[in-house]
């Protein structure tokens, strides 16, 4: 069956608002809503960034002097749950996805508008709910795995309202990875074949077939918990004959993927970068396809190692241990198809060229250390110290964050039409760089000396090496002040970016900056190579 | 031709005629895949009760199984009348289609009353022990379902009437999506008689 255009009901323009009031409406626009996405994103991106540094103020000596314990264990869990679903998932799913993917599959919009309209804006009522239930009897304090039996026993209000906005969040996410799955798969260009797409297209995929298969799953798990709360049901409480260990099982096989979910898109978007500014094809484009695709499939199975100090029996031990040392598989394939990118390319070093590179380096930390803490001898011994805490933030700063700054500096000209200035995008990355080793990298140390996470005072003898973390937590807040002077200036003074001020072959970059409402003029482009780079010269010779 | 005003009138993939496929149905399966994964966590945290959590001496029950039996039916049963509905409106029977409709829709709320039933009469309470929680947080989401899905059908059959309803044979997906979400719900209740009845 097909549908066809009314041209009548295509008339009412004007009951759309104009000008910068369209960030503000039910806009059905793919583009205003990927930039709603990105702008309320950076804005919970702000306030997790004050409650960081919180945390790093707080972790300068080795008493609670700051805060009490209490609002200590509160803070963490806003800045974990803020940071996971309302910056980087929003960000890197959201805001990406719904500017770009339309872009490359040739179309106009995406599958479904309204739902897409209304998966944004679940997100600023429940970040507006998470926050504000500091205010109300204290917020939830239980991090942001909110295991039981802690969860049921601290106090009641803050944890039902983090369950809630969190289940919005998860509705919100799931909304979007059906309408990411329907318009790559269903909404492509006549001619356009799923080989032929840009990589993104493929991180998206793949990532929405998680979203799609374990958020679920973790709304269940959330709803049986607010019984456990409210109801006094006993599904995870020991004393009434529960089991903890169900939920640790259940919430893990949401968020080791949700791990993906946050990552995988950012392998998308570093995909499309780095052949930009290198000037080459994308390296092993089909072998990059098969382990986003493996990454899923492995990324299913391997929830458990977050368990293995859980009582886990050994042959599930082993199982998890094999299976999460495979995932390092694509993901090295994926990482050494980069450096091939880059190999013997014209790098031109911009803001965005830079923070992808610093993205590459990052990722190896948190690569490798990854692969040891499946290691169940090695796991068992840093299990919930700061060594973790290193490797997860090496992998979502250093990786993902790292990405989202890079796609800013790429894809600003397109989406304003105007330049960010470079002087300070390179300044941005190099505070952001040191700051964010400066700040991590010992966290290593202190875990494997043993520092447990997540508790507000430590052993006086690992203060050093806190206020190194802390200083660094210090360059990294401070990095956000180029940032922000360069995107506020840049919007208003930048230099005219033209259509395609990176030369780029991928389908965005052939229409005007910004573009028209329905993308194209005419006719979408058949873009059969994305990654094209320097074939013209190789044929005249 | 500027204005994003639905996914139909938006989506033009460029081909000459300025018309798409209809993936309303492909969202629609994507989204019960999610549903149903939901429902795995649950079967897949009762089963693991039930290996792992011995329950005390008081809190074995023999389930009676007429009324689940009984409930059985009338869902699947409930599924037939919904296929007839269908049927007799591809063939502009409007009347009949309805006439289906509401029947389905009161065999959906003879489910619920049952289900009603059944929880006032059974030994044990919400929070009496985990199978007792686990047996309600099941059957009480499975509940929403249907009563979800009973007042679609009686949304759907308003619109089939035939002064002015949308429900035509030229309009067919809004019963299609309602009948395959009925479908789901049907299914998701087999596997839960027998999971949660017969194991």
């Amino acid at each position: 069956m097909t549908i066809s255009i009314d041209p009548q009901k295509t008339n009412n323009e004007s009951l759309q608002p104009k000008g910068w009031l369209r960030y503000f409406s039910f806009s059905l626009d793919h583009k205003v809503i990927g930039i709603q996405y990105l702008v309320c994103g950076f804005l919970f991106y702000l306030i997790g960034g004050t409650l960081a540094s919180a945390i790093r103020i707080e972790l300068a000596s080795p008493m609670s002097d700051f805060m009490p314990r209490d609002v200590y264990n509160q803070v963490l869990t806003l800045h974990g749950t803020i940071m996971i679903f309302l910056w980087i998932v929003p960000v890197v799913n959201g805001a990406f996805g719904n500017y770009l993917i339309p872009f490359y599959v040739g179309a106009r919009d995406m599958a479904f508008p309204r739902l897409n309209a209304v998966a944004f804006w679940l997100i600023p009522p429940s970040g507006l709910m998470l926050v504000a239930s500091y205010f109300v009897e204290g917020a939830a304090q239980a991090g942001w795995t909110a295991y039981p039996p802690l969860s049921i026993t601290t106090p009641q209000s803050g944890q039902i309202i983090w369950i809630l906005s969190v289940l919005l969040l998860g509705g919100s996410s799931i909304f979007g990875g059906i309408n990411f799955i329907a318009t790559i798969i269903k909404l492509r260009r006549p001619g356009l074949k799923l080989m032929q797409l840009p990589m993104y297209c493929w991180a998206m995929l793949g990532t929405s077939l998680l979203v799609v298969l374990s958020t679920p799953v973790l709304a269940g798990t959330l709803i049986l918990l607010s019984f456990d709360i409210i109801a006094n049901t006993g599904f995870f409480n020991p004393v009434l004959g529960g089991n903890v260990v169900v939920y640790q099982h259940l919430f893990w096989f949401y968020s080791h993927p949700a791990v993906y979910i946050m990552v995988l898109p950012a392998f998308g978007l570093v995909s499309e970068i780095l052949p930009v500014h290198a000037r080459k094809p994308l390296f092993g484009y089909t072998t990059m396809v098969f382990s986003i695709m493996g990454i899923v499939v492995l990324g299913l199975v391997v929830w458990a190692h977050h368990m293995f100090t859980s009582g886990t029996p050994p042959w599930m031990r082993l199982f998890f241990t094999i299976a999460t040392a495979f995932i390092a598989v694509p993901t090295g394939i994926k990482f050494f198809n980069w450096v091939a990118t880059l190999w013997g390319g014209k790098i031109s070093i911009n803001s965005a060229m830079l923070f992808s590179c610093g993205f590459i380096i990052n990722f190896v930390f948190g690569g490798i250390t990854g692969v040891a803490l499946a290691q169940v001898p090695f796991d068992i011994h840093v299990h919930d110290t700061y060594f973790v805490v290193a490797h997860f933030h090496y992998i979502v700063y250093g990786g993902t964050v790292f990405i989202i700054f890079s796609s800013i500096y790429h894809w600003f000209p397109k989406v304003t039409g105007k330049m960010l200035n470079e002087k300070l995008g390179i300044l941005h990355f190099t505070i952001t760089f040191i700051g964010f080793n400066l700040c991590f990298a010992p966290q290593h140390w202190l875990g494997l000396n043993g520092m447990p996470r997540r508790v507000a005072e430590y052993d006086p003898q690992f203060q050093f090496v806190n206020q190194i973390s802390s200083l660094g937590a210090l360059l990294m807040a401070i990095s956000t002040i180029p940032f922000l002077i360069n995107v506020l200036l840049s919007m208003r003074n930048g230099k005219d970016a033209g259509d395609n001020p990176w030369n780029a072959l991928t389908p965005e970059w052939l229409t005007s900056s910004p573009p028209p409402v329905e993308n194209w003029e005419g006719e979408s482009p058949l873009v059969e190579e994305p990654y094209g780079y320097g074939k013209e010269i190789s044929e005249q010779k | 031709m500027t204005t994003l005003d639905s996914s139909k009138e938006t989506q033009k993939n460029n081909s000459v005629d300025e018309t798409h496929e209809d993936f309303r149905m492909f969202g629609l399966i994507t989204f019960l895949i999610a549903d149903g994964m939901t429902f795995a966590g649950f079967f897949a945290a009762y089963l693991t009760y039930k290996a792992v959590n011995p329950l005390p001496d008081g809190a074995i029950y023999e389930l009676e199984l007429p009324i689940p039996t009984l409930n059985t039916i009338l869902l699947l049963v409930s599924s037939a009348t919904f296929h007839k509905a269908g049927k007799a409106l591809l063939k502009d029977k409007n009347s009949d289609s309805q006439k289906w409709l509401f029947f389905t829709a009161f065999l959906g709320i003879i489910f619920l009353i049952c289900q009603l039933f059944e929880y006032f009469h059974l030994p044990f309470g919400l929070t009496d022990n985990l199978f007792a929680s686990t047996f309600y947080a099941l059957t009480g989401f499975h509940g929403l379902h249907v009563t979800l899905g009973t007042l679609m059908i009686l949304i759907i059959a308003w619109q089939s009437r035939i002064n002015g309803g949308r429900l035509t044979s030229q309009n067919m997906f809004p019963l299609e999506a309602v009948e395959l979400y009925w479908h789901f719900v049907d299914g998701i209740w087999v596997v839960l008689f027998i999971i949660l009845y017969l194991l």
